[in-house]
């Protein structure tokens, strides 16, 4: 059984117990333990179950390499699904449960997959989405949903928060073992500014557990050391929790900071995201212990030897009472020598090398521990637990010469450094033949900017697995030179490690076993990929790394090749009788462990989840009935609704009331931008198919923009304002997009004409007085003569009214008597206030965006974006008369003489009058017999803008027909979404009041 | 995610900062132009795989339009100039051919 | 006329930094190129300050002027004065190809202070604040929406659009939430 050995224990606090509960059971642990070793402690060894044949599953790591043992943490607005138990820190009155079982962890019915793994191969998921496409469907589909995935999802708000927050350093120093510590010394001492980073709760990383000597201490007091002098460093900002998520372009770095996994609800955010720029980064991210491929080397109690020795070393667990050592290397010894010296029993050190005699082997002999030499495991027996291991000789097919009955097994195939950061951004690696090992090449690193290399690699992550400190050393020389800094020339500390011999690569154990065995030998834990399956991509033809990487979900998901990806190239390169290096590797994608969605999120959600526009007077709006719309960031009021009433009823309402008396609309969202200049006329008649130049000073003039393709892009009334002042109005959506259109065409193009431009649009609150009321109310105001006489339709002229100071426009966009009236912003409340209370007596209402699309539809002006989409010029729509056949110029006149936009056969804009008085539906389109080279049905026209109107009492609307304009009188059918049609006739597209004589009294 | 130098202001923007733009140094062909030059002015865009014009915006930031020249395969940056140049300036020329011996200049 | 009043009309928020939206504030948005003669006095004309060199801000008493781009200023003095600085601007600069515009009500502005107030920009803006210079106004971005600030008297001054002052003021307040200390 596992349990918790009686003394020792770096990192625990046994004087402060913290009670926590796994699938309800209540446990107990001590300050300072992760998840994984405080159930360790209490003989949970069975933690889940695998992806895809549910086969028990235990702990087979203590970092963020481990693969099997994901739970779903709290409940609630705070469960959180996958969370590592071996990075989870304990805290009091943490829940945790297993994930991936069916009904209960120790009776999952799930396992029939495993009997049934014969369907389930590499390749597996491939080969049935092809054929027969029924099987999926009905059969794996449904069983494979509900007994593969992971953990659940949490179905309530988060209720914790997030945050992001943006950092600049020169050298980004990531993991905190003696290498980065060491590192950061040196950078800190040189005047950097450095930020040194930690994805645990401890600085030390390996040193301290392997008993390593810095500078002539032990580890463990080097490193605090090392920390106390870095704290006191104004230049070194030190970060534990603090994980490299993944490193981009230009030097650009994720970094995931967990503030309160470990206390959650105590006000802070849970996670923040450090968005991060920075000259270089050092990667001191350490290497990861493989694991050996034997069958049965999933079963619980397997398990990677460094992480036996972290847990008996840092939190004084042992995971069995007598465990068995199987390694190809020498490193592994110091577990069996750490148990040995725990008082636990170690059975045998099963070594596939066949000479062992290193100071390690050694010193494990001297304890009186067995090493066996030239030996292998054949298979580990058991089922929920390793009951004891069969072994054989390495050399050999798998026959077992000796059982040995054990509950533990700890096994190493040597080390590989963690190069996620350096191979995110593009650095290359090499295979290092006596590591059997990818190292980074330091001649294809990642690139910065400037063309320098952005990643460095420091101490085991670079291949210096046991020189880290000497080679950390080294490294960040060469990156503080090219970040332009000296390094003061200190004596390097001395890192003493024992002597290791050399490794022997081995990727099957024993080298000859059989399909039995093989099918047994797991790769990648997480995602139940086993070496049968690698070899029978490899017969299936899968060559590239990539491809089987796919084919058999290898390395996929949250392992990221963490711990499968060398032994899957290992079997891969041998089955396809290739060298590891010739095959290659597969890319590592960011992030290196998961990052919570709501720390991508950061600030964005809720009331902020993006910027909210509101005009001066959203709050009379909101506090009066506005139904709101979004009009690009804005909201605008589609209407005003009062009890009782629907929207639609709202909307006839305001129609009738604007036309019948009097409405009030918040114009404030209209695009304002002042152009100004000796050029600005003739910058206008470039930007505007008409004639701008000439506007007499006072009047005002609609006009349209096109791209260079001709295609109509927005449009607006412009005024004449003084002799090289214009102003433009543009629609609601389009103020920054025109501005910025305009900025393009002068700074890149004409920057020797003399124009300035001003995007005004928010400095003033705009009114649209509309009705035949309208002019009594402005008179009732007073202030200024607003009379036919003194200011005609199209002419703004300045003064105030009531009061206030302000421009009014004569435009109309509704065809009644109107007035557009700006204000100063500050003063648009008060303002609208007044209207409102001095407009009562004349029968004023506000009307919003859908009473004005209704008005403007029934006069037949067209809408940006309705009854255009980017493939309209404005002849499309009968707006020549719009257009200056004069100028010799303008934005789009080039693109509008392409041949194809004078076809005649184009849809034109028409109207259209339901013969039975109905709405036709939005987007229906117009078809007509036949169908096109695609076996679709023809279609000759569409909708385009379609309403109630409520002044006509029916249906009407505006949509483009081919040849329209030459169809009047004719019935065409417009599809429904029920199947049947709405047959309507062919009109002119202005509805109501055709010589516009209302808007002109 | 890039950062580049503006040259109006001095800012190191970061892309979330800056609005693309596209090709740089491109002609314009107003009325009178053929159907092939106006063609190439509209769509055809060159798009390399190694050194590259583009035009950017300090969007969040001066509102100034410059450009810039990079490598799109590594994509290391070797100079930002105004807009109102109607060629790369020389000094990013020399560059280039210095770290990019097999770049045939541009044209 | 009735009195002018602000986005947000003082709105205030005390976190770990204290947050209060000011203004109205008298702004102008004066453009012309470097060199045009009449601009210096214009702009001293206008708020008392010299011309500001690139990426900075000028004080003088209640007044400032800010270099925005390489042909635009932002001219910032109480608000009841801009009318007056218009027509001195338009004095200085007759004759000269400029663009002068009243835009205080276009705008909103934020003080952010307390020994930490830095902490709350550093969440929204991609900006290296340990190199920001005195005097430096910075034009980047406040999450999702376009903003200018300076460090000034025991804090920041932080301008973005009137529109979105709502939005600001969320982004600000939630940046300053105690306990999310950096
Ligand atoms: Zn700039």
């Amino acid at each position: 059984m596992s349990t918790r050995l009686k003394s020792g224990g770096r990192l625990i606090d046994r004087s402060a117990p913290l009670d926590f509960t796994f699938n309800g059971k209540r446990l107990r642990g001590c300050a300072g333990d992760t998840l994984a070793s405080a159930l360790l402690a209490n003989d949970q060894m069975l933690l889940g179950r695998s992806f895809k044949y549910h086969r028990p599953r235990g702990l087979v790591a203590s970092g963020a390499e481990e693969p099997n043992a994901l739970v779903n943490l709290g409940q609630g607005a705070r469960l959180e699904p996958n969370q590592r138990t071996t990075t989870t820190e304990l805290f009091d009155g943490l829940e945790a449960r297993s994930q991936n079982h069916w009904p209960s962890l120790d009776f999952d019915v799930g396992v029939v997959n495993n009997y049934a793994a014969r369907l389930l191969p590499g390749g597996f998921y491939y080969k049935t989405f092809i054929h027969p496409r029924a099987a999926w469907k009905h059969f794996f589909e449904p069983i494979i949903r509900h007994s593969a995935g992971l953990g659940s999802a949490p179905k309530d708000r988060d209720a914790d928060r997030y945050e992001q927050a943006y950092a600049f350093c020169d050298l980004l120093i990531v993991g905190g073992g003696v290498a980065g510590l060491q590192a950061a010394l040196v950078a800190g001492r040189a005047g950097a500014r450095v930020w040194l980073v930690e994805q645990t709760a401890h600085w030390g990383g390996r040193a301290p557990v392997d008993g390593d000597v810095v500078g002539g201490m032990p580890a463990a007091d080097w490193v605090e050391a090392a920390v106390l002098e870095l704290s006191a460093m104004d230049n070194v900002t030190l970060r534990l929790r603090c994980m490299a998520a993944g490193s981009y372009d230009h030097g650009y770095v994720l970094l995931d900071e967990k503030l309160a996994d470990h206390t959650p609800g105590d006000g802070r955010p849970r996670h923040r995201l450090w968005r991060m720029r920075v000259g270089k980064i050092l990667a001191a991210t350490g290497a990861i212990e493989r694991p050996l491929s034997f069958a049965g080397n999933d079963i619980p109690g397997v398990m990677l030897a460094g992480a036996v020795r972290d847990y008996a070393v840092n939190w004084a667990v042992s995971p069995g009472d007598r465990t068995v050592v199987v390694t190809n290397n020498d490193d592994a010894y110091r577990t069996a020598i750490v148990l040995k010296e725990a008082g636990l029993e170690v059975a045998a050190v099963i070594d596939a090398r066949n000479i062992a005699n290193g100071p390690l082997p050694e010193r494990a002999r001297a304890l009186g521990i067995r090493v066996e030499t030239g030996r292998a495991i054949a298979r580990v027996k058991g089922g929920k637990r390793v009951e004891a291991v069969e072994i054989c000789q390495q050399a050999g097919e798998g026959a077992a010469s000796t059982t040995l009955s054990c509950d533990a097994v700890a096994m190493s195939g040597g080390w590989s450094p963690v190069v996620h950061l350096w191979s995110h951004c593009g650095g290359k690696l090499i295979w290092d033949e006596s590591e059997a090992m990818f190292r980074p090449d330091a001649t294809r690193p990642p690139l910065h900017a400037d063309g320098t290399a952005m990643v460095l690699c420091a101490g085991a992550a670079n291949g210096a697995l046991r020189q880290a400190v000497a080679d950390a050393d080294a490294q960040v020389k060469i990156a503080l030179q090219a970040l332009g800094f000296e390094a003061e020339s200190e004596e390097v500390p001395a890192h003493d490690v024992a002597d290791e011999s050399a490794l022997e690569p081995v990727w099957i154990m024993p080298q000859g076993a059989g399909i039995a065995l093989r099918s047994k030998m797991w790769l990648d834990f997480q995602n139940d990929v086993k070496v049968s399956d690698v070899q029978l991509a490899a017969r299936e033809g899968y060559e590239s790394v990539e491809h089987t990487k796919r084919y058999t979900t290898l390395g996929m998901a949250t392992d990221q090749g963490k711990l499968s990806n060398i032994n899957g190239l290992a079997v891969l390169a041998d089955s396809l009788n290739a060298q590891i290096p010739q095959v290659g590797t597969t890319t590592f994608r960011p992030p290196y462990t998961p990052v919570p969605l709501g720390a991508l999120a950061g600030e964005a959600r809720g009331e902020i989840f993006q910027p909210l526009r509101k005009t001066p007077m959203h709050d009379w709006h909101q506090q009066n009935g506005a139904y709101f719309e979004p009009v690009g960031h804005w909201r605008r009021p589609y209407c005003f609704q009062r009890p009782g009433e629907t929207p639609e009823q709202a909307v006839h309402r305001e129609v009738k009331n604007t036309r019948e008396a009097l409405g009030l609309l918040d114009a404030s969202t209209l695009g304002k931008i002042i152009v100004k200049g000796p050029d600005a006329g003739r910058f206008l008649d470039m930007l505007y198919t008409g004639v701008m130049s000439t506007l007499p000073i006072g009047k005002c003039r609609y006009g349209l923009m096109c791209n260079e393709q001709g295609f109509l892009s927005d449009d607006g009334v412009v005024a004449r304002i003084d002799a090289d002042t214009w102003l433009c109005h543009t629609t609601s959506g389009g103020a920054d997009r025109i501005h910025a259109w305009m900025e393009d065409w002068l700074q890149c193009e004409w920057w020797d004409w003399q124009v300035f431009t001003a995007n005004v649009t928010e400095q003033y609150a705009q009114v649209a007085v509309v009705g035949p009321n309208a002019r009594k109310l402005l008179e009732s105001l007073g202030g200024m003569d607003v009379s036919k006489e003194a200011l005609p339709f199209m002419h703004w002229a300045d003064g105030t009214l009531g009061g206030f100071a302000c421009r009014v426009y004569r435009i109309s966009f509704s065809g009644e008597l109107s007035y557009e009236i700006a204000v100063p912003a500050s003063q648009g409340a008060a303002f609208w206030a007044l209207l409102h209370k001095a407009g009562a007596a004349f029968g004023a209402m506000p009307y919003g965006t859908e009473a004005l699309h209704v008005m403007r539809a029934e006069k037949g002006f067209i809408m940006i974006g309705d009854e255009t989409d980017g493939t309209i010029i404005p002849q499309d729509l009968g707006l020549d008369w719009a257009i200056s056949k004069k100028k010799p110029d303008y934005l789009g006149k080039r693109g509008q003489e392409r041949s194809f936009l004078a076809n005649p056969d184009r849809w034109k804009l028409v109207g259209f009058e339901t013969l039975d008085g109905s709405v036709i539906e939005d987007g229906a389109y117009i078809p007509e017999h036949g169908v096109n080279a695609n076996n679709q049905r023809r279609v000759q026209g569409r909708v385009t803008s379609t309403y109630h109107s409520p002044t006509l009492g029916r249906g009407i609307a505006m949509g483009l027909l081919r040849q329209g304009p030459a169809r009047m009188g004719e019935v065409v059918e417009f599809t429904r979404m029920d199947g049947g049609v709405t047959p309507a006739r062919v009109v002119d597209p202005v509805f109501f009041d055709k010589d516009g004589e209302k808007q002109n009294v | 995610m890039l950062i580049l130098s503006c040259p109006y202001c001095g800012i190191d923007a970061e892309e979330t900062e800056l609005a693309p733009g596209g090709e740089a140094h491109l002609k314009r062909f107003g009325p009178g132009s053929d159907d092939d030059a106006f063609e190439a002015y509209m769509f055809a865009r060159k798009n390399p795989k190694g050194v590259h014009f583009e035009r950017w915006r300090h969007a969040y930031g001066c509102g100034k339009w410059f450009l810039a020249a990079r490598c799109t395969a590594t994509l290391e940056v070797f100079g930002t100039y105004p807009a109102q140049s109607t060629e790369p300036p020389v000094e990013i020329v020399e560059k280039i051919k210095a770290k990019r011996p097999e770049w045939k200049g541009f044209s | 006329m009735s009195d002018p009043v602000s986005a947000l009309q003082g709105a205030s928020y005390d976190g770990f930094a204290q947050l209060r939206e000011i203004g109205p504030l008298g702004m102008i948005t004066l453009r012309a190129k470097a060199g045009t003669p009449g601009l210096e006095a214009a702009v001293q004309a206008a708020t008392g300050c010299a011309m500001p060199q690139m990426r900075r801000i000028v004080r003088q008493g209640p007044c400032a002027a800010g270099w925005m781009s390489p042909d635009e200023l932002l001219l910032i003095l109480p608000y009841a004065d801009v009318a007056g600085a218009l027509a001195r601007i338009g004095e200085a600069l007759q004759g000269q190809h400029h663009l002068a515009v009243d835009v205080s009500d276009a705008r909103a502005v934020f003080r952010i202070e307390g020994a930490k107030a830095d902490q709350v920009l550093r969440k929204l803006s991609p900006v290296d604040f340990d190199r920001l210079e005195p005097n430096e106004l910075r034009r980047s971005r406040a999450a999702q929406v376009a903003a200018a600030f300076w460090a000034e008297e025991g804090g920041f001054t932080l301008v973005c659009f009137r529109s979105v002052a709502g939005y600001v003021m969320g982004l600000l307040s939630v940046s300053a939430r105690p306990g999310a200390e950096l």
